[in-house]
């Protein structure tokens, strides 16, 4: 069953708890900086949770030249590949968001893997009543109509922009 | 290796423009952990013979920006900021929450040390190994909001977005305001727009070396730890115990606006003058349902998130933005001033993070004039303009002065000890009598007559870090937490971790995660009974040892302001004073606590015990060892 990672940017605390649980989990250190989730903060208070949004059209596993990347059949992640993956970086070039990055020491792309179904980031998010992030299941998801409710892929700069005039009421970035 | 420390240092000359590692061998860490404990470490190897030639403001001092084995680990991470302190002349180590440290350890490094001083204003570029000195005149005189805007962007449009390597996430960014750069002594060193290193100030230290800000950025994880398995156990638990701290998680310390006046009366109001009011527009219900746009805001790893975004979005403060404000905050720049309505004190707040001041530090410097011009020592000749008190725009225009050290701005600017001392001696009175500090450090927003509140009659006449409350010197030493009381706080700054969401947690869990950290297998007991006396017997050296500008006599000077023996007017604990008896009692008797003789000097069997031979030779060539 396809599940995704809702998010309300407005509720999130920085607290970067979910960059902690998320490095722990796959790289079994704490490692901000490869975690599959990220939280930019180009302005302070305007923080913003950046990982896979699953988009339908999968633009990324669509431009592996090394076919590194697929779609988990339960899930919908984007599974990549680590033998196979080069690092040539096509995928973050397709991702509208720039989601995708190369991980700082091994050197693969580096995308959610939504934790095999049930996300650590989701669970700490929920637990401190924050939830910022929101795991969202379907039994039969509508192609036309609920898969299409998901968010889109964007940018941290371009969340940032109108989270600003939605905290602040004014563009400050 | 060590676990839980990279084991090295970045040391930058200014004066040079040169760089080098340091490294940090185990046996100092395991005697002095990190932050302010490997701070006074660093500062008595360095300078403990000729402690009282060196200027804080000048080329020899050193800024020293120290995380330490706890910092990204313990939730919450903090980065504690020392060198020889130009306000109390001593060492304080003053902690700031930001992601800061956490790059800074993910670059490879367990601090900064800050050398000389650079010919033209400048900043430090650290990109894991990369590390560069670089031009900051771009940006030196503008304020907070700007200079972060400024550093983050130039950082992100070059590293930021990595054709083929995808994003990297903003740099941790630490700097100073204008007041740092005119080396005002009650200057911050700056974070996040409203993150402040209060105590100490350390920002004029920053200022007076031309150093505008440190950006870093690290890729790589935190250091190795001994058991990460038991690292995670125990950072999830301390998450628990954290939600159940729910008055600090929905208002933060907002909520003693009201509460330390109309329930413990010890709140400054007027400059000290009264501790008690019951405004009810000083209730978190204004700013919770007008003025916070964001609800939980918080720092690495946090689940307490203490800080709320308050932002005023119109009327004549359009505009300005804070966090909450935090309570010293309110108490200091509003109830001191007599300022209660919320859009001021959010405004003044605001001036205050983006000039570089310290709210409590400046606050207490603002009370205090108001109070001389309420008393004709000070007239409008001296000020240009009237100051009465609750006048917002006045005291935000005198803040203003402060910072540029403008008319008697410039006189304010040397903190409310000196002056005091400026000022007795220009209008030939005894001004001291209404400055409400400890050893050049204005005292925190928790007063002491009215015995309501965490805060005790020694609780900054003693203190090795003077005024500061998140470090009072209470007694019995030890509270089975890590809170912030003298033994407490120099673990949370020792270890670096935030003091305000470790009191709500069961002090032997904090330390199980240090062990599990470092594998040290420090016990509380070790803490209390060796780590305690060792490093704040060598702080109180310093401190005593003092100069070149101000020097502290044991005993006269290790009491509180005059205006603390001053019966309160007003409230339900009116005419409540401070007993000099019961005070000389328990000061004597926290001073034993330590291994101190009863003038607070460290003994020599405490410092024979200690192995601090060298403190003991130092302290009797200066004759203050008998």
């Amino acid at each position: 069953m396809p599940i995704w990672i809702a998010r309300d940017y407005v509720r999130c605390s920085g607290c970067r708890k979910c960059e902690i649980v998320c490095s722990l989990k796959h790289e079994g250190r704490i490692w901000p900086e490869a975690s599959r989730i990220r939280i930019f903060m180009y302005v302070p208070g305007l923080e913003v949770p950046h990982l896979c949004t699953q988009c339908v059209d999968y633009p990324c596993v669509n431009s592996c030249p090394f076919k590194a990347l697929s779609i988990d059949e339960n899930t919908g992640a984007v599974r990549v590949d680590k033998e196979k993956c080069t690092g040539c970086g096509k995928c973050i070039e397709a991702c509208p968001g720039a989601v995708p990055f190369i991980h700082p020491r091994d050197g693969y792309a580096v995308i959610c893997d939504l934790c095999g179904g049930d996300p650590e980031c989701v669970k700490v998010c929920e637990e401190v009543g924050y939830n910022a992030l929101i795991l969202v299941k379907l039994e039969k998801p509508r192609l036309d109509f609920d898969i299409l409710k998901k968010g889109y892929a964007r940018k941290p700069i371009d969340v940032t922009k109108d989270l600003s005039i939605l905290l602040y009421g004014e563009e400050v970035v | 290796m060590v676990y839980g420390y990279n084991g090295r240092l970045l040391e930058v000359d200014l004066s040079t423009s040169s760089v080098k590692e340091v490294e940090l061998n185990e046996d100092t860490l395991r005697m002095y952990i990190g932050g302010r404990g490997l701070a006074t470490k660093i500062l008595w190897d360095r300078f403990g013979r000729r402690w009282d030639s060196i200027d804080p403001l000048g080329e020899e001092n050193l800024l020293l920006l120290l995380t330490g084995p706890l910092t990204g680990y313990y939730p919450g991470a903090r980065i504690c900021v020392s060198g020889k302190s130009p306000q109390s002349n001593g060492v304080i180590g003053s902690t700031v929450s930001s992601e800061f440290p956490v790059e800074l350890r993910c670059a490879g490094y367990d601090g900064i040390v800050v050398t000389g001083r650079a010919e033209k204003p400048v900043y430090i570029s650290i990109f894991n190994d990369e590390v560069d000195i670089r031009d900051a005149s771009v940006i030196w005189g503008k304020r907070g909001r700007e200079t972060l805007a400024y550093l983050v962007k130039d950082w992100v449009d070059r590293y930021g977005w990595r054709p083929g390597r995808g994003l990297l996430k903003e740099p941790g960014v630490l700097y100073i305001g204008p007041a740092g750069e005119k080396m005002v002594r009650t200057a911050v060193v700056m974070s996040k727009w409203t993150h402040a290193a209060g105590y100490g100030g350390y920002g004029a230290v920053m200022g007076s070396k031309n150093l505008k800000a440190i950006v870093a950025k690290g890729t790589n994880p935190l250091p190795e730890v001994k058991d990460i398995a038991e690292t995670e156990r125990l950072i999830r638990e301390v998450w628990k115990t954290h939600l159940g701290f729910n008055n600090l998680r929905y208002r933060g310390t907002s909520a003693g606006f009201l509460s330390v006046a109309a329930a413990t009366s010890s709140e400054p109001v007027r400059n000290w003058q009264e501790e008690w009011h019951d405004r009810i527009e000083a209730s978190t219900a204004y700013y919770e349902a007008r003025l916070w746009v964001k609800r939980f805001w918080g720092d690495f790893g946090c689940a307490i998130t203490c800080l709320k975004i308050a932002c005023i979005r119109s009327g004549r403060f359009r505009g300005c933005i804070t966090d909450n404000p935090d309570y010293e905050m309110q108490a200091y720049l509003g109830s001191n001033l007599g300022i209660f309505d919320p859009d001021s004190v959010v405004y003044i707040c605001s001036q205050a993070d983006e000039l570089g001041l310290c709210g409590i530090q400046t606050g207490n410097v603002l009370g205090f004039a108001a109070e001389l011009y309420e008393k004709g020592i000070l007239d409008e000749s001296d000020i240009g303009f009237p100051l009465r008190w609750g006048d917002t725009e006045a005291f935000a225009k005198l803040m203003h002065m402060i910072a540029y050290r403008d008319g008697i701005g410039d006189i304010l600017a040397e903190g409310t000890y000196r002056a005091a001392k400026i000022i007795s001696s220009k209008k030939g009175v005894d001004a001291l009598r209404y400055a409400v500090q400890v050893k050049g450090v204005a005292v925190g927003a928790h007063g002491i007559r009215s015995g309501l509140d965490y805060t005790m009659e020694t609780s900054y006449a003693c203190s090795t870090q003077a005024g500061d409350h998140t470090s009072v010197a209470n007694i019995p030493l030890r509270s089975g937490r890590v809170d912030l009381r003298e033994s407490g706080a120099l673990f949370a700054d020792s270890a670096v971790l935030c003091a305000f969401n470790s009191f709500s947690v069961e002090g032997e869990l904090v330390f199980r995660l240090l062990d599990s950290v470092t594998g040290f297998g420090i016990t509380m007991d070790d803490w209390y009974n060796v780590y305690v006396p060792r490093i704040l017997s060598i702080q109180r050296a310093l401190l005593l040892i003092g100069g070149p500008d101000a020097y502290w006599e044991p005993i006269k000077d290790d009491d509180n302001p005059p205006r603390f023996y001053e019966p309160l007017p007003s409230g339900f604990k009116a005419k409540a004073v401070v007993d000099r008896g019961k005070f000389e009692n328990l000061r004597r008797e926290y001073f034993e606590s330590l291994g101190w003789d009863e003038r607070g000097i460290p003994r020599l069997d405490t410092l024979v015990k200690l192995g601090l031979m060298d403190v003991a030779d130092e302290l009797k060539r200066r004759g203050l060892l008998g």
